[in-house]
């Protein structure tokens, strides 16, 4: 399916209940061209669509919605993401977030989805690892370096550092005088 | 980690068994935590991070002509990959035109590339079911491409030949003749370690129906390369995502459904007939032009997000950049083939032997350094 | 008789002559014993060396040929290297077992290299049991195994040493019966006896099927019998460390090592005497000269010790119950069905006698 197809379908399964734009409207949020939307358009789907800056379409989601999406993005036979090839967890500055790379066997299409929490010291998200399976070892490994919990992981611990290490190194404020290097 | 350890004595109770991190049979730094119970595995945790180096932290300080070399220092076995996919990357976010004649010999020296991995496997996977031999009959060849490396690249292991732009030097003049002669080479022998293992009544008794993978899990615990294609699942990403030269040349993707691992043992070496095949058809027909592209001393890429994939030997390695148009990535991710194919060890594992896991391992092909980065 | 073969004869005799014959007895055994030992430890650095030659020439390199005329004393540097190591034992390790356990080992090596005839009158012990003394001793060795692995306080080593204890036990069987196929033609324990009815045509001649199908399950099973590969479990390198002489250093674990290669030795020899002929030349041609025989006898030995070593630089390695597998269900019966079969053709007077 081509991103559009995708938006559409995806954006539907959580619809905005602020949007009431006539359906042609809908088009603006999603062309290439850098309109400044948020001022214009109410969204028409509570999840965010990006494809700017990168080739693949980009869904951004709300922390408690994260299961459900994904869960219906697995499922859902027209999308049928089974595929989770990569998780990664980036310190946005202010928030930490969560990015998925998730591909489809059968279709072959690709997106992205994000999650952003705001919350630093104790960071939490929903785990996907009862979607695919190769969660486990990743959310240890994001656990590791950025500190994110998540909800109903089977075995949550530090993946390639010891127990007892403290800070977590990949976020932007981890300080290291002895062993970090900065130029 | 627990290390009481409960005597077994007439009544079966599990007891825990340290392999690692210096063992003969884990690839590397790699520690793992068998439960047992006599001879059965009731469970397996690897325990990581002998060999972590922080790279991807490193790659947020470092250029990008930097973070190449870092690369070949992940997987190191396909070191040339490796670095082929950042140089992609990079070349990709800066919408490049890269020269014919970059992508053909980036081509060939990436197969050749996955047929030495390959005999590095074949001999360490014969030396781990105990017929020692193999070792060195898989060595003895992987010394020559060695040397062909050598004598164009300038290195044996971390080649570091790409370079964002292209190729660091152009390819030496002895290249494709060396390269012809070694195909004539192990086109002989190639059939003789087959006969060696694969004929083997010893080793199908060792491998067949052990450790078997259904593709729904393959698919599931995020499998790639041969180990993913052993299950069924056709994942091989120079034909679903080609890059480089991998469009112009027709190969067949080396499938099995069995899924275990002598299924898997056969697709790779189907997979280093498929490299010579492809090898051939490009080695002489190397279109002329420029070896490098230049690019600016500093490179930033533009603001955006950036994801190349490409197919090691091992599997598919992912590069995923997170830039905001500075010198170094804000955020560098390498997606690496082992750290997925690892998480299904425990799962095939269960209920098998000692001896099995062994051979299981041999099998998926783990090359530590690239799990821990 | 020839002048050399006296020697033996020569010496019996002034011993007995100038001491009482207590005395005289016991003297000529210290003397054999040190003959013995002095074969033992010779014919072990000479072995291993074969042995690292052969691994080389399979593997395509050299091998060590650089310490001595073409790597003859390699053995010895590396016995000299090892007698200097320290002595390195678990502090939980059960002392008394643990220094006890290479003993066995060697012991019931050098027991069983008495008995085998190198030549007519080169014959330490001609006991009657010859056969079953044999194989008598190879199941006294296991237990050097099982003490070393268990008192090594260690779990690799425990789970090598019941492996390999398993093991051993289970291909005794096989060796007892396939030597018993052989002894239905022989009709004698006593190993001079078994060479002097191979004087007309080897036993593996004279035995036709049968005896071939005995002689590839002996060599299977002792193969099996001394830990090396296809068969060595036990002291898997890429599994275990080194199974259960993991704790050994220095000349305790030489001791395990140089076992081994004394066992590949006599389960060589135990061949050759029962199936090819022992210390008897091919057709004859040199029944003149009785000290050839021990060139003979050591030839053929030989011979079976390189395929020996063959099998362990070529096959991968069974796993345990696949190992077990092979004995209990398929060599068992096999051995059992072949026993019949001989014993209908030494019945029926089908052996070929020449």
């Amino acid at each position: 399916m081509t991103n559009e197809a995708l938006q559409a379908l995806i954006g539907s399964w959580y619809p905005n209940p602020e949007a009431t734009l006539p359906p042609e409207k809908k088009e603006a949020p999603t062309s290439d061209e850098a309109l400044p939307t948020e001022e214009i358009v109410v969204n028409p789907s509570l999840l965010e669509f990006n494809e700017e800056g990168s080739q693949f379409l980009n869904i951004k989601v709300a922390p408690e919605k994260l299961h459900s999406l994904m869960e219906r993005l697995k499922q859902d036979e027209q999308t049928k993401f089974d595929y989770l090839f990569c998780l990664s967890g980036v310190d946005w500055g202010a928030e930490l977030g969560v990015v998925y790379h998730l591909e489809s066997t059968i279709h072959r299409h690709i997106v992205v989805v994000k999650v952003h929490t705001a919350d630093r010291e104790d960071p939490t998200l929903d785990t996907v690892y009862d979607l695919w399976a190769t969660a486990e070892f990743h959310e240890r490994e994001v656990f590791d370096f950025f500190g994110i919990k998540f909800n109903n992981h089977p075995n949550l611990k530090r993946l390639f550092l010891t127990e007892e290490w403290e800070g977590f190194p990949l976020r932007k404020d981890y300080e290291d005088e002895i062993n970090m290097v900065i130029k | 980690m627990e290390t009481t350890t409960k005597e077994t004595n007439f009544k079966s109770e599990e007891y825990f068994i340290n392999m690692g991190p210096q063992h003969p049979a884990t690839h590397g730094v790699l520690r793992l935590l068998l439960t047992i119970d006599g001879e059965i595995i009731r469970k397996v945790e690897p325990d990581l991070g002998y060999i972590h180096r922080s790279i991807e932290k490193m790659c947020e300080r470092d250029s990008y002509q930097q973070i190449v070399h870092l690369t070949d220092r992940m997987d190191y076995l396909s070191s040339n990959i490796n670095n082929e996919a950042v140089c992609l990357t990079v070349e990709n976010a800066l919408q490049l035109e890269i020269p014919e004649r970059v992508k053909v010999i980036r081509t060939i020296i990436g197969e050749l590339t996955r047929i030495s991995s390959h005999c590095l496997w074949w001999g360490v996977m014969g030396m781990d079911v105990g017929a020692l031999t193999t070792y060195f009959y898989g060595f003895r060849d992987r010394e020559l491409i060695n040397d062909i490396f050598e004598e164009t690249c300038g290195a044996r292991l971390t080649m570091n030949y790409n370079v964002p732009g292209g190729l660091m030097f152009d390819i030496h003049p002895n290249f494709v003749q060396r390269v012809k002669d070694f195909l004539v080479h192990f086109k002989t022998k190639l059939p003789e370690y087959d006969r060696l293992l694969t004929g083997n009544v010893i080793f199908h008794k060792r491998t067949k129906g052990v450790g078997i993978l259904t593709k729904e899990d393959a698919i599931s615990f995020g499998a790639s390369g041969p180990v993913a294609r052993a299950s069924g699942y056709s994942c091989d990403v120079r034909k679903h995502h080609p890059y480089s030269a991998l469009d112009k040349v027709s190969f067949n993707e080396s499938l099995k459904t069995e899924g275990d691992t002598f299924a898997r043992y056969q697709v790779r070496i189907q997979e280093m007939w498929e490299s010579m095949s492809i090898i051939e058809q490009l080695i002489d027909n190397i279109p002329e032009g420029e070896h490098r592209v230049t690019t600016n001393a500093v490179i930033k890429l533009p603001k955006g997000e950036f994801y190349q994939k490409v197919e090691t030997a091992r599997g598919e390695l992912g590069v995923y950049i997170i830039s905001t148009g500075t010198k170094s990535p804000y955020r560098l991710k390498f997606r690496s083939p082992g750290f997925s194919n690892l998480s299904l060890l425990n799962h095939i594992a269960i209920g098998g032997k000692i001896g099995d896991l062994v051979a299981t391992m041999a099998t998926l092909d783990l090359v530590i350094p690239d799990i821990d980065r | 008789m020839t002048k050399a073969l006296s020697i033996t004869k020569g010496v019996h005799d002034w011993l007995f002559s100038i001491m009482s014959e207590n005395v005289a007895s016991i003297v000529e055994m210290v003397l054999i014993a040190l003959v013995y030992l002095g074969i033992f430890s010779v014919a072990g650095l000479f072995l291993v060396l074969i042995e690292r030659r052969v691994a080389a020439w399979f593997q395509l390199r050299i091998g060590p040929n650089r310490v001595g005329f073409q790597g003859l004393l390699q053995t010895m540097a590396d016995a000299l290297k090892l007698l200097s190591k320290e002595l390195t034992g678990t502090e939980k390790a059960d002392k008394f077992l643990y220094n006890l356990a290479p003993y066995f080992v060697i012991i019931t090596a050098l027991m069983a290299l008495a008995v085998i005839p190198f030549t007519q009158e080169f014959h330490a012990f001609d006991i009657n049991i010859g056969i079953f003394f044999l194989i008598a001793i190879s199941s006294i060795g296991v237990i050097g195994i099982l003490l070393g692995g268990w008192s090594s306080n260690n779990k690799f080593a425990l789970i090598g040493a019941m492996r390999s204890g398993v093991q051993t036990i289970s291909y005794e069987l096989s060796i007892g019966l396939s030597l018993l196929t052989m002894i239905l033609i022989t009709e004698s324990l006593q190993l001079s006896q078994i060479i002097e009815v191979q004087k007309n045509g080897w036993l593996i001649v004279q035995g036709h099927i049968p005896a071939i199908i005995a002689f590839m399950i002996y060599m299977i099973a002792g193969t099996a019998e001394t830990n090396r590969a296809p068969f060595d479990m036990a002291e898997a390198e890429s599994e275990l460390g080194a199974g259960f002489h993991t704790e050994y250093s220095g000349m305790k674990f030489a001791y395990f090592f140089l076992a081994e290669f004394i066992n590949m030795f006599i389960i060589a020899a135990i061949a050759t005497t029962v199936f090819f002929g022992g210390w008897l030349s091919p057709f004859g041609i040199t029944e003149a000269i009785p000290i050839l025989g021990v060139f003979w006898f050591l030839a053929k030995t030989m011979v079976l010790v390189f395929l020996m070593m063959w099998f362990r630089w070529t096959f991968p390695r069974l796993r345990v119950d696949q190992l077990l597998t092979l004995e209990w269900k398929y060599l068992l019966p096999l051995n059992l069905m072949n026993i019949v079969l001989m014993a209908f053709i030494v019945w029926q007077n089908l052996t070929i006698q020449f």
